[in-house]
């Protein structure tokens, strides 16, 4: 029943647009856009779909030529090679995987508490250096983590980190991204939410966990998404050696250089790889872009 | 004369004196930033630090740092003709695929802005889904596979305009332009979310606005109304493609190998990688390291300068 109503109401909607249509557009170049669009959106997801197909194809379909793009006789056969192949491995598979979870869950509530923490403050309060800080913040932005690579090995040397789970997880931690886009959602809050709970009586730390952060939901999704995204491709390959504190991503990687012969292993292994991240960001990609309305970068 | 400068440290100190006080009555600030702005400066800013510090030496993490003056970057300049290879690669990718990523980022943005609702979520998650799906873009590799089996081959010599395969991806002469097609590809990151939600959030009164005032087309719409309002999210979204476009090192390594025939496909970043990671001369590589963080930053600022003109 209200299922219904909410499904006329939607059209309602959509005839009230249709009517308000601007009046500077003419119906062939819309058409124009729309074929040009249509035709982008196909070249950008053929290698998606391919590289999903082709993990669905079975041995004589995948080396055939002209190529189909859908499979034949779709079959799960290479993602059960790919399991044989990860029971073969030296370390037992379950511990990259155990080994990525710990690395990409960790990372992310951490990253997640200190980086609202400091995107609170920051935001809301006027205390000397929180300006300047935030700039500085901002420039961090602009040089990769290739630039600091080097030096941070030898500061993670320094701290005896190298060769532990914590050389991945803690420097995730400061990622100036995740700080950058909370502390600009931040902003659009009002501040007489919180001075109304500070007259209620509430301490800075009751305010920022009971009124900040139930408000501010889409910034904090989009910064698990972005830490899941960048923790979970994490190869873990400069500043962890031993074999048992690896990454899924490296050992699914070793299956995959393995040739030819494993063509279509090294597709499903693709397809696994990008099944988790592009499904967090389905799933809340509303909220992204919520936060991402805020993200802009005012001189 | 004397007076002036009195008065200007007079000043100076009772400003630094309510900085003081304010510091004081603001300690919680304090406390709620410090695990956020400690570990920042830890693996942010001292790294810069000692990377620029460490440029000056000779180091190979065994003996410690023996000063050697600009010696270093003397070097780079004049003697390492393969660093050369690696700046001209990364400017050329940086110079091709940069610009061209943001405005297809901006393009796309701007063109299914208008869609309904339903098509425009699926139309983000297609262009969005290739910058995180990982390392897919490995299937360009079964594409461009160098023997008969290999896709764009077959077609080629199927079609009659080849009649061997080429080695796409091990002669020098392809790798760049596969590569920047790859990147090209996987442009539409952070920044294209950015613009997608930006040109939601302008004000539909402004257009209407607009109407009255005469504005007659898409593109007047565009450059007088659409633009100066999206001013903030084009700078966070070239912050995001200069950042991407010199740091390019993933796609060239895994699809022409590291190192590739020739170097021809070798960037700054994989440079600074093989002498850091591989050779262990830390210093050198310091001083790569160096040189990328100058260069990155001076073209985010003459790149926010520019943008900073846009719609007047």
């Amino acid at each position: 029943m209200s299922r219904e109503k909410r499904e006329t109401s939607t059209k309602q909607h959509i005839m009230l647009k249709i009517k308000r249509r601007q009046p500077n557009r003419s119906r062939a170049v819309d058409f124009l856009i729309y074929l040009f669009l249509f035709l982008m959106a196909a070249m950008m997801a053929f290698p998606l779909v391919f590289a999903i197909s082709s993990a669905l194809k079975p041995l004589d379909e995948l080396f055939r030529f002209p190529p189909k793009l859908f499979a034949q006789n779709p079959t799960m056969d290479n993602f059960q090679d790919l399991f044989v192949t990860m029971g073969k491995s030296w370390v037992p598979f379950s511990r990259y995987i155990l080994n990525t979870v710990f690395i990409t869950v960790a990372g992310t509530v951490g990253h997640l508490i200190i980086a609202s923490m400091g995107a609170f403050v920051l935001s809301k309060y006027d205390f000397p250096g929180g300006k300047t800080f935030f700039r500085i913040v901002v420039v961090a932005l602009m040089f990769s983590g290739y630039v600091t690579a080097i030096p941070n090995y030898l500061i993670l040397n320094s701290l005896g980190w190298i060769d532990t789970y914590m050389a991945i997880i803690i420097p995730a931690f400061a990622a100036p991204m995740g700080l950058f886009l909370m502390k600009q959602f931040m902003e659009g809050l009002p501040m007489s939410l919180i001075e109304a709970a500070k007259i209620d009586g509430a301490n800075e730390w009751r305010v920022f966990t009971r009124i900040v952060m139930p408000n501010v939901k889409p910034a904090w999704l989009t910064l698990t998404i972005l830490s899941v995204q960048s923790l979970w491709n994490n190869g873990a390959t400069t500043f962890i050696y031993s074999e048992e504190k690896k990454t899924l991503v490296f050992a699914l990687q070793q299956i995959q250089s393995g040739g030819i012969a494993r063509t279509g292993q090294a597709a499903a292994v693709a397809v696994i790889m990008m099944v988790v991240p592009v499904a967090t960001f389905i799933l809340s990609e509303s909220q992204v872009l919520e936060t991402m309305a805020s993200s802009g970068l005012k001189d | 004369m004397k007076e002036y400068i009195r008065k200007y440290f007079i000043l100076r100190r009772h400003n630094f004196k309510v900085a003081v006080k304010k510091a004081k009555r603001s300690k919680m600030c304090y406390a709620f930033l410090a695990p956020y702005a400690i570990l920042f400066t830890l693996f942010y800013i001292l790294p810069v630090v000692t990377s620029i510090f460490f440029s000056f030496t000779y180091y190979n993490i065994l003996e410690s740092p023996r000063f050697i003056g600009l010696q270093n970057y003397v070097n780079l300049l004049l003697q390492d003709d393969i660093f050369l290879i690696g700046v001209k690669n990364t400017f050329l990718i940086a110079v091709i695929t940069g610009p061209l990523g943001y405005m297809m980022s901006f393009l796309f943005a701007w063109l299914i802005n208008e869609l309904p609702r339903w098509i425009r979520t699926i139309a983000v998650v297609i262009f969005y889904a290739p910058s995180i799906a990982g390392n897919l873009f490995m299937i360009f590799s079964i594409f461009f596979r160098g023997d008969a089996y290999g896709y764009i081959n077959a077609l080629l010599m199927d079609l009659g305009i080849i009649d061997a395969p080429i080695l796409w991806l091990i002669n020098p002469q392809y790798m760049l332009p596969i590569c920047m097609v790859v990147i090209l590809w996987m442009s539409l990151g952070t920044g294209f979310l950015s613009f997608v939600a930006g040109l939601q959030g302008v004000d539909r009164a402004q257009y209407e606005a607009g109407y009255m005032d005469g504005v007659r087309n898409r593109w007047q719409e565009l450059w007088y109304i659409t633009l100066p309002n999206m001013k903030p999210m084009l700078m966070f979204g070239a912050v995001m493609t200069i950042t991407q476009s010199f740091g390019v090192c993933d796609v060239t390594m895994n699809l022409c190998g590291y190192p590739s025939t020739d170097y021809a496909a070798r960037t700054v970043v994989t440079h600074l990688f093989d002498y850091g990671f591989s050779r262990f001369e830390m210093g050198y590589a310091s001083a790569i390291a160096t040189m990328l963080f100058l260069v990155m930053i001076l073209c985010n600022k003459a790149i926010q300068s520019l943008l900073r003109r846009v719609g007047t």
